[in-house]
């Protein structure tokens, strides 16, 4: 029984049950990565599929990155539609040139002939308490890269369709996954998907729009509620695509609300946060009743666990930053 | 000047079954039931393909192409691995693969437009099983292990069903063999026991840089390790790579696993149009290999062997002029692409803010050139 006839879900369940459904849906789909077989990964999201589809599918691979979408491109040529599991964010720069040169371009270097339609799975974002090169939050690379489309699930039932609708895309898609979500609350699963590309404004106000996805947007909603108990009334928005980004829903939430702050854990230069502000500077300038702001990390290296909190775009900074944007 | 490590043996071992003074000899390993057609067919393969190389050349100091990528020296190597392919079986070449193309049956027009700047590739690699060529070093010999796996899931491998069972054939050179993408390829294949074959052409130099600067053993070594056959087999012998290829493709189609071939060779040519050779190998280097040159042996055994009539060289050099005179006309009428072409095929679906770059773009250049 999928998440979706069950009602609630954790994340990992809900992407446990996307997977599983996107391999019903399709004997094309492979899911392979170090771990996904017997183990289940190291976060139990393929857990009971290789045991359920084989080992033909559920593929355990060896210990190499570039491998792993290295092969995977060679079977999406053949047909194909892998799934990689990277097993941390900081791992994937071992393959990042086999994602960049090679599954990005193949589409456009084949003048259209050949598809890649290729998931690629990144447990992502920080606040478990992790050692160095699991708590990093690569997604603005791959957004940067002409050819990959980015998106960030916040809460399971997102989890449960997003997966689902990247496995089915033709385009290859960066799948970032919250990993301090994954074992989270349960909650309801949707009946039906929003399209994969669209943001979702997740509560309403009038203030400050306040956009994140992925782990932020917890915290955001957090900070909207605290707000609210002083009057100031957040939109929040869920942005689930970094690429590409779904531009008329923030520009019209800020024509309304006249101030907007994003919120990522990627570091703060160059990121999501600065290139929706220029979007926005462009597309509602005169609507703008204070600079875009960000609250993001900090342009160092992720820093050691014990320091993650005050690094991490926390409840606090958010407030902090709501506070600064009414002031101008 | 470093000091250098002169650990490759310089007098490899290697299988050869014509000599490069035209003589049939026979290998223990490798017994090449092939008729002496079959071997004038070959011998126009060779030159034919070397036609196409020599024209592309002359096209690019018209500058008619941008750049060239040589396979001077390596003829044999390519016709004698190609057409050791069976339809089915998918080729992954690098940049340099010409006489692969030809022996898939791919326009050598095809090939110019990368060359030419006028697209990226732009073929299916799926109508002559010949994959786009591959620029960055070493990456396609992953793309070929992983289309082994799907080989493998398809069923298509072991069955005995000749028209059926496929195998991979992946193309690189003594540089890349230093690339972690090649070792993660091996590692892949001898773990998985998948249908590929690797072709390695040890043309002795990576641009400037000598064989023995990428490794200490013969490269054909390596693959011990790995855990399946390695060969060494004289690249400027066809009828020595035929028969190795052959081999090692057959063990594939019938899941006995990788093979290794180190086809030992040499770039007669610089690494590209764009490569001085003068400034780090010496002339008298190339003069030695001349004595080796994979189509004169074949003529000669042509010639004194076979007793092949001689307006068969005559017939093949009048169809070398006609393709050369393709290659020559079909280059310069190759399309320029259209400035919103640009856009084109970036995405399955283009997303919303392309689209709008695409459309002020458009909209500029009609300006500008209105």
């Amino acid at each position: 029984m999928t998440a979706s006839g069950m009602g609630t879900a954790t994340m990992a369940k809900a992407l446990n049950d996307g997977l599983r459904k996107s391999m019903e849906d399709d004997p094309k789909v492979v899911i392979m990565g170090e771990d996904v077989g017997k183990l289940g990964g190291v976060f139990r999201i393929t857990d009971g599929l290789q045991k359920d589809f084989g080992e033909d599918r559920v593929i355990d691979t060896p210990l190499a990155e570039s491998g792993i979408i290295g092969t995977a491109v060679g079977l999406a040529i053949r047909g194909y539609r892998p799934v990689c599991e990277i097993q941390f964010d900081g791992f994937v720069f071992p393959g990042f040139d086999q994602i960049v040169s090679q599954v990005a371009k193949f589409h456009n270097r084949s003048a259209g002939l050949v598809k890649m339609p290729i998931t690629i799975r990144i447990p992502f974002g920080g606040g478990i308490g992790a050692v160095e090169h699991h708590s990093e939050s690569p997604e603005t690379y791959f957004a940067h890269t002409a050819g990959l489309k980015v998106v960030s699930c916040s809460n399971p039932s997102d989890a449960y369709w997003m997966i689902q609708q990247a496995v089915a895309d033709d385009d290859p898609v960066i799948f970032c996954e919250p990993k301090r979500l994954y074992h989270a609350a349960k909650a309801e699963i949707d009946e039906a998907p929003t399209p994969l590309y669209k943001a979702r404004v997740v509560r309403p106000g009038q203030h400050v729009t306040v956009v994140g996805y992925g782990p932020t947007v917890s915290t955001v909603l957090s900070a909207a509620q605290t707000a609210a108990e002083d009057g100031l009334e957040l939109e929040v928005i869920d942005l689930r695509s970094v690429s590409p980004l779904d531009m008329p829903t923030v520009v019209e939430s800020v024509k309304r609300t006249g101030r907007l702050i994003v919120v990522h854990e990627a570091p703060h230069s160059f990121g999501v946060g600065a290139e929706i502000a220029a979007r926005v500077t462009e597309a509602a300038f005169y609507s703008l009743e204070a600079p875009v702001l960000r609250v993001t990390g900090y342009d160092t290296p992720y820093p050691p666990s014990r320091l993650e909190h005050e690094w991490l775009p926390n409840l606090d900074r958010v407030l902090d930053t709501v506070d600064k944007i009414m002031e101008f | 000047m470093s000091e250098h490590v002169h650990a490759v043996h310089p007098e490899p071992d290697m299988v050869q079954l014509l000599t490069p003074e035209g003589q049939r000899v026979e290998h223990p390993d490798y017994k090449l039931d092939i008729s002496e057609d079959e071997i004038a067919s070959l011998y126009r393969d060779l030159v034919l393909v070397r036609r196409i190389d020599t024209e592309a050349i002359a096209l690019q100091r018209q500058g008619e192409l941008g750049l060239w990528a040589s396979l001077l020296g390596q003829e044999a190597a390519q016709i004698g691995a190609g057409r050791a392919l069976k339809k089915q079986d998918m080729s992954f070449p690098t940049y340099r693969e010409h006489g692969v193309a030809w022996c898939r049956d791919v326009d050598p027009l095809v090939l110019l437009g990368l060359y030419r700047g006028t697209n990226l590739g732009g073929w299916d690699p799926k109508s002559n099983n010949f994959n786009l060529y591959t620029i960055v070093i070493g990456a396609q010999t992953l793309h070929a292990t992983g289309y082994a796996m799907g080989v493998v899931r398809d069923g298509a491998v072991g069955t005995g069903d000749p028209d059926r069972d496929t195998a991979v054939l992946a193309f690189f050179g003594d540089g890349a063999s230093s690339q972690g993408d090649v070792n993660e390829s091996f590692v892949w294949a001898g773990a998985g026991n998948l249908p590929v074959v690797f072709f390695c052409q040890n043309n002795q130099w990576a641009i400037s840089e000598p064989v023995e600067r990428q490794s200490r053993v013969p490269l054909y070594q390596r693959s011990a390790g790995f855990g399946f056959p390695g060969v060494r087999v004289d690249g400027n012998d066809v009828l020595a790579c035929l028969a190795v290829t052959r081999k090692a493709l057959d063990d594939a189609r019938s899941a006995q696993g990788p093979t290794f071939i180190e086809a030992y060779t040499y770039r007669m040519n610089p690494h590209t149009t764009n490569d001085d050779p003068r400034r780090y190998r010496l002339g008298s280097e190339a003069e030695t290999w001349k004595l080796k040159d994979p189509i004169e042996r074949v003529r000669a055994y042509l010639t004194r062997e076979a007793k092949i009539d001689p307006s068969f060289f005559a017939d093949v050099d009048a169809e070398a002029k006609q393709l050369a005179e393709h290659v020559r006309k079909g280059c310069r009428e190759l399309p320029d692409p259209t400035p919103e072409s640009l856009f084109d095929n970036v995405h399955v679906t283009m997303p919303d803010e392309l689209r709008t770059q695409r459309d002020e773009f458009t909209d500029f250049v009609n300006e500008v050139s209105a």
